[in-house]
Order: structure tokens, then C-alpha cells, then sequence
């Protein structure tokens, strides 16, 4: 495979841009889409979605471009031009799409109390006879692997919307806790009860996977 | 602890930052509770496998429009 050429500095690379240099935009373009995608798919529900907010991010850069100052590095700018368009996109989309929650955003335990024995009975709070988590099989098999992938994004798109920015932002895009609290201007415990409350809703759904899909042992179950 | 509180603090126990005593008695728990053992696991294989996802870069029909809004700005 081919090597990404490199982009020049940024001093170089404004200029270009500025000066309407289609191959550098080209290039800039191919480097950058797949990181914008990614992080403008933790605002919105759809692939389609994010791929507007993308153009819609480099409209703004080709209108704003000539007043870039340099206080940041481009892409930087670039990225929190897409942010905020892609913050508006996600909260329009919320309040006309009904999304079928499988958590509530910040209330409640994460884990189904029914699990647990209950209060006054012997090792209250600790898992109730047959409701432990039983060991998954995660196969090796790539195919299969895809499934386990495909069950991780169907449930991603059914997290309410502060649950799955976060969790795409960490635990896909893979920014670390501090970028992510200023991104979205959230506190470092804010964001660790959203994050958590996420994965705890993706594990229970991929739980659901295995033990409908596959037996104790690890086989997989007839159709 | 209980399996209902340590269930709530694996996320602070994966980023360190439990406090020193919620620390010791999580990792105290999970030394004697399999169930947990396994949800701890299942924590980890399930940040692993979100981490697996690959993006999606834009539609080649995207590239495209966008290719000619840039010629188009700067044509006068």
C-alpha cells in the first residue's frame, strides 16, 4: 500500500489552501475524513449525518480560512469547527428522532437489581444463584468476530445521545478523559458516570448476544 | 463490598481513580468473587472489541462535491 504523503507545516498548507492549491486539499482532505467521521459520528445517530456535518465543517473552513490567525494548529481548528457543527446536528436529532433507550442517561443502577440477592437475605447484594456472568466465548473466526462487532454498533446507536458521544469519543476514537471533559465541557466524574453507564449498557448487550447465540461451552447454537 | 457496589465502580477502578480504600476493597472483592472476576473481564473484552471499530471514511460522491465546492470558491 501506498504511504499518506505528509502535509507540510501548517504555514505552508494555510497558504495553499488560501491560495486555492486543489492538490494539497486533495491530500488534506484524504488524511483528515476518516478521524472527522469518526468524530462527528459520537454527535450523530447515522453515517449519513456525519458525512454532512463533514462537508458541512469544510464549507465553513473554505469561508473561514482567510481569517485563520495560527493561535492553533489547522487541524485543531478544523476539528472544533466540526465539533460544534456536529453538537447543534446532535441535539436537533434528538429532539425529532425517538431513539429506543436501553439506559437512562445518568440515573439508576447499571446492572439489573433482580440479579442480586436482595436485602436481608444471606450475601445480600451479591449475585443471586444463576444470574452470575458466565464466561464469554469471543470466537476467532473473523466472520464471527464481525457479528460481535455489528452487535457493538447497533447497540451504540441505541445509547441516548450523551451516553454514545462519550463512549465513541473514548472507547472508539480512543481520546483520552481530558480532551473529552473540554470537547464537550463536562467535569472528569460527569464524564467517567457517562462512559461507564455506556459500556455497562454495550456489555449487557453483547451478554444478550452470547448467550443466545452460543451455549456453555462455547458452541454455537442451530438456528 | 458488595457485587452491586463493585459493579458501579469498574469504570473508576480502570481509570485510577478510586480512592486508596475503594482501591484495596475492590481489588480485595474481585479476588474472591468470580461472578465479579468475570464482569471485570467482560468490562475489558467489551472496551476491546468497541475499540475494534474501524471508521468509515467519507462516500466517494462526497469527496467529490467537496473537491469542486473548493474549485468553485476559489474561482472568481
Amino acid at each position: 500500500m501506498k504511504r499518506a504523503r505528509e502535509l507540510p507545516l501548517d504555514e505552508v498548507l494555510v497558504q495553499r489552501l488560501r491560495d486555492g492549491d486543489e492538490q494539497m486539499f486533495a491530500l488534506v482532505l484524504d488524511s483528515w475524513s476518516k478521524g472527522m467521521m469518526q468524530l462527528a459520528m459520537s454527535f450523530v445517530s447515522t453515517k449519513a449525518s456525519a458525512e454532512e456535518v463533514v462537508q458541512d465543517t469544510w464549507l465553513a473552513v473554505f469561508r473561514g480560512i482567510c481569517g485563520f490567525e495560527g493561535r492553533s494548529s489547522l487541524k485543531t481548528w478544523v476539528y472544533r469547527i466540526l465539533v460544534n457543527i456536529a453538537k447543534a446536528r446532535g441535539v436537533k436529532e434528538s429532539q425529532t428522532l425517538p431513539f429506543a433507550s436501553i439506559v437512562s442517561e445518568d440515573e439508576g443502577p447499571t446492572v439489573d437489581p433482580s440479579r442480586f440477592r436482595p436485602p436481608g437475605e444471606q450475601h445480600a447484594g451479591h449475585w443471586a444463584v444463576g444470574q452470575e456472568p458466565r464466561h464469554w466465548h469471543i470466537p476467532e473466526d473473523s466472520a464471527l468476530r464481525g457479528e460481535v462487532r455489528e452487535v457493538i454498533e447497533r447497540a451504540l446507536e441505541e445509547l441516548p445521545p450523551r451516553l454514545r458521544t462519550v463512549i465513541t469519543l473514548r472507547d472508539v476514537a480512543g481520546y483520552g478523559s481530558e480532551e473529552v471533559c473540554s470537547m464537550l465541557e463536562i467535569s472528569p466524574g460527569n464524564q467517567r458516570v457517562l462512559l461507564h453507564r455506556a459500556r455497562a449498557a454495550l456489555r449487557r448487550k453483547l451478554e444478550d448476544y452470547f448467550s443466545t447465540t452460543y451455549d456453555t461451552v462455547g458452541e454455537r447454537k442451530r438456528a | 463490598m458488595n457485587c452491586v457496589d463493585f459493579v458501579e465502580l469498574v469504570t473508576g477502578f480502570l481509570e485510577s481513580t478510586l480512592s486508596e480504600g475503594d482501591e484495596r476493597r475492590f481489588i480485595e472483592h474481585v479476588a474472591e468473587c468470580p461472578g465479579c472476576e468475570t464482569y471485570l473481564e467482560q468490562f475489558r473484552q467489551t472496551i476491546a472489541t468497541t475499540g475494534e471499530l474501524t471508521p468509515d471514511d467519507i462516500s466517494p460522491a462526497a469527496r467529490q462535491q467537496l473537491l469542486a465546492a473548493f474549485r468553485g470558491w476559489h474561482r472568481p
